[in-house]
């Protein structure tokens, strides 16, 4: 640590104590809020001025005439699904990021980077241009949720082999971590290039709209398949949060202090796996809520999972819906994806961020 | 009673300790001392159960293969050469981690303020709030002891004795946090517990260890209480360097660096 240091001004302001579970705890409060205005934000805004307020008001007094029968399959059959699915996919996101970030001890260690994206844009590339021929089995047997499952299984292999190459005698190297992460990353891309080289017309046309990076085009039925892979994932992290924290001062300290390691690690890539390809079957890629809003989260309310991930869950779900609202109404009536609007806004942040925490964050 | 009988580690083709029996015992302070690589911390990571070894290691009677993390960890916790953390967790979080297995032996509603009260023992009173990157070196090392007092803060748990094992805990220490360090393990042996700590500086090695194992080439060259093993020959043999061991009058032996070569 340079010796100026402790002379430089606070970076951020902290509790004398140091204590900053108050702050984490008001902060789920204030997500929380933060969620529901964002929810009715992504049931109102659109074409149709159906707002928030009426929809509401349609539910507690059906038929008195409020929403015209057309709002009312707008609102049920379009925009709540689509609500619904950006909730799911952005909480899958940013805990994958922070789930990830804690397990290989790394800030920059996020699905999309090192990789597991792209195995499991891989694993759903490959489902949608062979389900009819080679993987028609696995297709027939799996139903709606063959999609999932297969980016599940890309992102996992990925995840796997990510892990065994960076990881010698309990300790991550971050550089081969990234450095491999790439040229897995390189490899499952060419393939899903491959891939698309002998797509036909009608499955290009099904990955040039899927790969595009939206919520658009969500169904009910869409919604089902990635909520019965993404709410178990979610729902593992509380589970991981007390040994993540652990983890935070190396392995083998983790483990003297009583943590399971090796069932944490398998745990917790599994879980990562299963959320960011459910993610990825159904929204394409969308890039950087994984690492911004952990990052973000950690300079608010600090590095504690027990927090860190309920929080991430509820900023993730309210960014991506802000996010979507912004795609689908700033060139209407065309809709931009959603991937341009978290990478055009997230990348500067990210860099202002990075600048600005150079000091305590030392890689 | 922490018991090694024959153990050896090897790591890949390379043995780096072979045969080394020791004990620890409760009340005590137990030192390894020896040259840089002669397998101090090896033989210290293989009793904390981080590497694989042959021989038997026992923890109260019971060889440490059989024992579970969470066992292990209310038996005994460690403090490491040095941790660096990836993330901005002020100190008080830091230290909050040893708490984290629920074993420091105090009612849970005390719990929440042995953070504090740790951070007093190793003089960092005032440190809670402070973020862990800005703090040098040493002040690392005694956050991560507060840490690690956290973990078995009753030296006694149950009727059981527990242990602290230090890898070179005062290493990174101006003077008088050495001595105020070596205080805090001679406080822990003294109400009950038992302290294992690889060490480098003889002299507070003399001063405090109650029984001294000398590590060289990854054997045991020597064993036994200071003043016995802390002698002209063994240091000319074991460090290669001829020194005079002069001795206080309470006993305790002392080594001059400016003796050497004469």
């Amino acid at each position: 640590m340079s010796s100026d240091a402790t002379a430089m001004a606070p970076l951020t302001t902290v509790e004398p104590d140091g204590d900053r579970s108050g702050r984490a705890r008001f902060a789920i409060v204030a997500l929380c809020v933060l969620l529901v205005l964002a929810i009715a934000l992504g049931v109102s805004s659109g074409a149709s001025d159906a707002s928030a307020l009426a929809v509401l008001r349609d539910w507690l007094a059906p038929g008195d005439g409020v929403l015209s029968e057309r709002d009312r399959i707008i609102v049920h059959d379009i925009r709540m699904p689509r609500t619904v699915l950006g909730v799911l996919v952005g909480a899958a996101l940013a805990v994958s990021g922070a789930v990830m970030q804690g397990l290989f001890r790394n800030p920059l260690a996020d699905p999309t980077i090192v990789g597991v994206s792209a195995g499991a844009s891989l694993g759903a590339v490959s489902m949608i241009v062979l389900g009819a021929t080679l993987l028609a089995p696995a297709s027939a047997v799996l139903g709606i949720f063959a999609l999932p499952v297969s980016a599940f299984c890309g992102g996992l292999a990925v995840t796997l082999i990510l892990y065994r190459v960076a990881t010698r005698q309990g300790q991550t190297s971050i550089a081969t971590m990234l450095l491999a992460g790439i040229a897995i990353g390189a490899m499952a891309i060419a393939m899903t290039g491959l891939l698309i080289f002998i797509a036909d017309d009608r499955q290009l046309r099904d990955l040039t709209f899927w790969s595009l990076g939206s919520l658009a085009g969500a169904t009910w039925t869409k919604v089902f398949a990635a909520a019965w892979i993404i709410l178990p994932a979610l729902g593992a992290a509380p589970f991981l949060a007390r040994g993540l924290n652990g983890l935070a001062l190396g392995e083998a300290a983790a483990g003297h202090m009583g943590i399971p390691v090796q069932r944490l690690k398998h745990v917790a890539i599994v879980a990562v796996a299963a959320a960011t390809g459910a993610a990825v079957a159904v929204s394409g890629g969308i890039a950087f809520v994984g690492i911004l809003v952990p990052h973000l989260l950690r300079l608010l309310i600090g590095p504690d999972n027990r927090y860190l991930l309920p929080c991430a869950a509820l900023l993730g779900a309210s960014t991506l819906l802000c996010a979507d609202a912004v795609a689908r109404t700033v060139a209407v009536p065309a809709e931009l994806p959603i991937g341009i609007i978290t990478a055009a806004a997230g990348g500067p942040f990210f860099l202002w961020v990075l600048l600005r925490r150079r000091g305590v964050i030392d890689l | 009673m922490i018991e090694a009988r024959g153990v050896s580690v090897s790591i890949g083709r390379k043995r780096i300790i072979e045969g080394v029996d020791l004990r620890a015992q409760p009340g005590r302070i137990t030192a390894i001392v020896g040259p840089n690589g002669s397998g101090k911390s090896t033989l210290l990571k293989a009793l904390s159960g981080d590497l694989a070894h042959e021989g038997k290691i026992s923890m109260h009677g019971r060889d440490i293969r059989t024992v579970k993390p969470h066992e292990a960890a209310s038996m005994r916790a460690v403090l490491p050469q040095s941790t660096t953390l990836s993330f901005p967790f002020t100190v008080r979080e830091v230290v909050r981690l040893g708490l984290l297995g629920g074993w420091s032996g105090v009612p849970a509603r005390e719990a929440g303020r042995l953070p504090e009260r740790a951070l007093v023992r190793v003089d960092l009173d005032g440190f809670a709030g402070r973020f862990y990157q800005e703090l040098s070196g040493g002040e690392q090392q005694r956050v991560q002891l507060a840490r690690v007092l956290c973990q078995v803060w009753m030296p006694v748990l149950d009727g059981r004795p527990r242990y602290l094992f230090l890898d070179e805990p005062i290493s990174s220490l101006d003077i008088r946090h050495q001595l105020a360090i070596m205080d805090v393990a001679l406080d822990f042996a003294r109400r009950g517990g038992g302290v294992l700590a690889v060490l480098h500086d003889l002299n507070l090695t003399a001063m405090y260890a109650d029984s001294v194992y000398v590590m060289q080439r990854g054997r045991l060259a020597a064993a036994g209480a200071p003043a016995e093993v802390i002698t002209d020959s063994l240091i000319a043999r074991v460090f290669e360097c001829p020194l005079r061991v002069g001795v206080v009058p309470r006993g305790v032996p002392f080594i001059l660096p400016q003796t050497a070569g004469g």
